[in-house]
């Protein structure tokens, strides 16, 4: 495996327009030649989606729900970056840079953050010529709000849908293609495998959902924005049908993986409650704008909040970290909500929660400001707890949330697998080791309106593509072996539901490779997972029958993907011997307790190469050079 | 701990579109906490386990935005609570002992796909009929070029806040679609980039609405009763004005067939 990242020579700051000025374009007579498809409709995929039919090509969209606005970006709630400095606090297109790379503990591409950053603010133009309703002042001008790790006011918000409001923009974009006819869409389809042909990706195989009929599309190119993998632990934030089975497929047909163990648990999200739960819900990062976040000073102290005095209480991250305080990045607010529930400092049932409490900004700011502000978000709270945070502080605990791995691609956003470009969570992406919030948002978008429209043209310009539709033997054999899966699965017929499987590897990610990682215990994992995989394949029961709507065997497929994928992270997660963002190995940390890097050895890019299913994976490294910022040991104190 | 509550779920299945359907009773333990589709997920698992087929459902984000989940409970699209969905409905709003009847979303316009699942692509192809501001990639001025009131931005997003889920359309004796399509059409026309299309996207919205087979809007207003993000029906009387401003008006007489082709 070849990796070149493709980096342009030059300044920072002009890299990306000298890059533009030299891609190869594709005029507009021959563009309706290309067929490119895309497989996902959340932002990425619907932003590339438009925006390329937009240019003149033929493109098909896949997604597994039942409509493209349904992708899991819907559920973003709290806001997305960019440097539009329209607060005048001294934000630029370098300070948001240099946050990001900070953010990402220095794991990430200075080259791909640079353009993000630059692009930042074309998304929130786009945005806002669609009908986003972004939130705004009495002025009529956009309002901004904080995100953590960050000092600067930069974050674009429509109340705490924002998600919603930027997915609906795409997709209207998206649904007017549709109408146009550039574009076909393809709804409760599932891609299940990406057919390569001399070397390059040139179609994928999709079950229709509905119908279970198995059939081959072919293309130019193939774009995968199919998300992140955080449901491997089973609970977590992402939407129940987010998954690897598109990137992991890929990576079995020659796309590396980048960074698998890159996992972010988000410090808010409402704790567990039962045996029975299915996913968690996250309560967005902007609530810690106004929501100071404590625990009692004093271990096992069960008294109700209220009557805990102020000097009984730890405000631990004001206390930790004073320059940003309850704003310090995910990472960071994680382990310390760790810490102090391992200290038997926790509240709640079973003791894993931490209070998030308004009293001193509905105080300051009456309970109507607040409302306005969170009024969605504490409504859910209550929803779902039966408790009213108006009157009492919220109990909040970590969750899985979002993946910084992902398949590596190179500066023009292709995989190592020539034609198969990947954009959105679904890439290794340029959050490094620990994703800002208010950033993933921003990378969706920049990768999809502003990023891969250019790029992809370069490649279909400057490559030989034969003619290859669907008839071709590549896509006849990738057929079979997915009609073969699906007719192993059903086959089965053993006596433990796909769910009880997917629960116990969510337990052993989320005790072994969650938030605290260690040698001892990866190696455990190492030894459980194929375990648990070959009894999944010996006892699983998937009822039913292919040629039907089956919802237990989408889940059964996902989950096999899964058992197969958390080995590859725990192998990741073992082999970086170093603490950074959201990868903390307990052997490494600094005395009071922060994450302690080593880059010497670790200052770059591991790229998993798939070698077959009886061989260990090959590992690989792009190497991080970092030009123009300084390396620094990450300080939020 | 909190109590378990057993129930009796009677629960429509439907092996396929053409396939004729029944109710079938199932008994469900549930605790306070779970939410409704957990309770569901414990039905299923069990069936599951018993070798019988899981009850379909649909579902994804559980956290009531996407607006996948549906389900008539008890005859009220989303379940007893206001503004709330199913898939953020807690057994808490049930007790122990209640009979629970389980419906798909019933309407022409939505045929039912398995059991509790229908296909909603009609709303789709409403947004595809004008429900957008055309605004090809790359083409927008500075976000701050145009200020918008306050007032009016609040306004445009208390429409945009609909999820698609179509109870609205469920809850309507005419299974009207005049809610989610007047949603739209405020969402975007409150607001100035939505004007220069605001006729030509009422009346091709109209008009698609017309041809998926969805019934007429004879205000019942039992849509906004049922919207899980309380959707107003001031929308319908802002689209109908709309609707008239276009028709009247003939400024395009050829809006109509070329808007739609
Ligand atoms: C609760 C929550 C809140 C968040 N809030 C914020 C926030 O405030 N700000 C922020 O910046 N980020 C936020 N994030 C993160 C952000 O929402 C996601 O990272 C981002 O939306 C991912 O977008 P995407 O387009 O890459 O993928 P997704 O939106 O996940 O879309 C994936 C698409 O791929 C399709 N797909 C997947 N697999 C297949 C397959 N095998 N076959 C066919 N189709 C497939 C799906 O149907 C879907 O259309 C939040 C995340 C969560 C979970
Ligand atoms: S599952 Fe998304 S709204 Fe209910």
């Amino acid at each position: 495996m070849h990796l070149d990242a493709k980096i342009p020579a030059g300044p920072l700051e002009d890299k990306w327009d000298q890059h533009r000025a030299d891609l190869k374009l594709v005029s507009p007579a021959n563009k309706r030649k290309f067929h490119i498809i895309i497989v996902g409709s959340g932002l990425a995929g619907a932003s590339a989606a438009a925006s390329l039919a937009e240019l003149g090509y033929q493109v098909s969209c896949f997604c597994f729900q039942d409509s493209p606005r349904r992708a899991h970006s819907i559920a973003a709630q709290g806001g997305i970056n960019a440097a539009k400095n329209y607060q005048n606090d001294g934000d630029s297109t370098w300070r948001l840079f240099h946050d990001t790379i900070k953010g990402g503990d220095f794991r990430a591409r200075e080259a791909n953050v640079y353009r993000l950053a630059q692009v930042s603010t074309n998304i929130i133009d786009q945005c806002v010529a669609q009908g986003v309703p972004f939130a705004r002042d009495y002025g009529g001008l956009l309002a901004n709000r904080s995100f953590g790790g960050a000092q600067v006011s930069r974050t674009f918000y429509a109340r705490g849908q924002t998600g919603q409001q930027l997915l609906i923009g795409a997709y209207q974009a998206l649904e007017r293609q549709i109408g146009l006819g550039t574009v076909k869409m393809y709804t409760r389809h599932e891609m299940l495998d990406v057919v390569v042909v001399d070397g390059k990706a040139r179609g994928i195989v999709v079950r229709d959902l509905v119908s279970g009929e198995v059939s081959s599309h072919a293309a130019h190119a193939v774009v995968l924005g199919t998300g992140g993998y955080g449901n491997v632990f089973y609970l977590s934030t992402n939407a129940k049908g987010s998954n690897v089975t598109a990137a992991y497929r890929a990576y079995k047909r020659g796309a590396g993986f980048g960074n698998p163990c890159f996992t972010q648990i988000h410090p808010t999200c409402i704790p567990v409650s039962g045996d029975y739960q299915s996913k968690l819900t996250l309560m967005s990062e902007s609530l810690r704008n106004d929501g100071r976040v404590w625990v009692p000073l004093k271990q096992g102290d069960h008294r109700a909040p209220g009557d805990i005095p102020e000097a009984e209480r730890d405000y631990y991250l004001e206390r930790k970290y004073p320059s940003y305080g309850n704003l310090a990045p995910r990472d960071i607010s994680s382990r310390a909500a760790k810490e102090a529930c391992d200290d038997g400092r926790g509240v709640g049932p079973g003791g894993r929660g931490v209070y998030l409490d308004f009293a001193a900004a509905i105080a300051r700011l009456g309970e109507d400001t607040i409302r306005e502000r969170y009024g969605n978000l504490f409504d859910m709270y209550a929803q779902i707890t039966g408790e009213n945070p108006y009157r009492t502080p919220m109990r909040i605990y970590p969750a899985v949330h979002y993946t910084m791995g992902g398949l590596w691609v190179d500066y023009n956003l292709m995989s190592t697998l020539p034609g198969l470009h990947v954009i959105g969570e679904a890439n290794f992406s340029d959050h490094g080791a620990n994703r800002l919030g208010a950033s993933a948002l921003m990378q969706g978008l920049a990768d999809g309106y502003f990023v891969l429209p250019y790029t992809i043209g370069d490649y279909l310009a400057g490559t030989k593509l034969d003619a290859v539709d669907a008839s071709h033997p590549a896509f006849r054999e990738a057929e079979a072996e997915v009609r073969s899966m699906t007719d192993r699965l059903l086959a089965i017929n053993g006596t433990r539901t796909v769910d009880s499987f997917h629960r116990e590897l969510g337990q052993i990610m989320w005790d072994k490779c969650g938030m605290a990682r260690d040698k001892a215990g990866l190696e455990e994992a190492l030894r459980r997972i194929p375990e648990l995989r070959a009894e999944f394949w010996k006892n699983v029961r998937v009822p039913g029958a292919g040629a039907t709507l089956n919802q237990s065997l989408e889940r059964a497929g996902r989950v096999a993907d899964y058992l197969e994928f958390a080995e590859l992270m725990c192998r990741d997660a073992l082999v970086r011997e170093e603490s950074c963002g959201g990868h903390f190995r307990t052997e490494y940390q600094t005395p009071d307790g922060e994450a302690l890097r080593n880059d010497e050895t670790y200052s770059h890019v591991a790229v998993w190469e798939y070698q077959g299913a009886d061989a260990a994976p090959v590992r690989h490294e792009e190497a991080l050079d970092f030009e123009f910022v300084k390396l620094a040991t990450r300080s939020y104190k | 701990m909190s109590e378990t509550m057993n129930l009796t779920l009677k629960v429509w299945r439907q092996a396929g579109p053409d396939a004729p359907g029944e109710f079938r009773s199932y008994p469900a333990v549930a605790n306070e906490h779970m939410s409704f589709l957990e309770m569901l997920d414990v039905v299923n698992e069990g069936l599951t386990e018993q070798g019988d087929d899981p009850i379909a459902f649909d579902h994804d984000c559980r956290e009531g935005i996407c607006g996948t989940c549906s389900l008539m409970i008890n005859g009220t699209p989303h379940g007893p609570k206001r503004a709330v969905t199913t898939c953020q409905l807690h057994m808490r709003s049930f007790k122990d002992g209640d009979e629970i009847l389980i419906e798909p979303w019933r309407a022409n316009a939505f045929p039912v796909v398995r059991d509790l699942v229908v296909d909603r692509a009609a709303f789709d192809r409403i947004i595809q009929a004008g429900g957008f501001i055309s605004a090809p990639t790359g083409s927008s001025p500075d976000g701050n070029a145009i200020q918008i009131p306050k007032d009016d931005a609040e306004r445009s997003m208390d429409a945009a806040a609909c999820i698609g889920c179509g109870a609205c359309v469920a809850a309507c004796p005419n299974a009207s679609a005049m809610l989610f399509t007047a949603a739209k059409v405020a969402h975007l026309g409150l607001l100035p980039q939505g004007q220069p299309e605001r006729e030509r996207r009422v009346l091709s919205m109209v008009h698609a609405m017309d041809e998926e087979g969805f019934g007429g809007c004879t205000n019942f207003g039992e849509c906004q009763e049922a919207c899980p993000k309380e959707i107003s029906i001031d929308n319908i009387a802002l689209l109908n004005r709309d609707f008239v401003r276009a028709t009247l008006g003939d400024r395009e007489s050829g809006v109509r067939r070329t808007a739609v082709m």
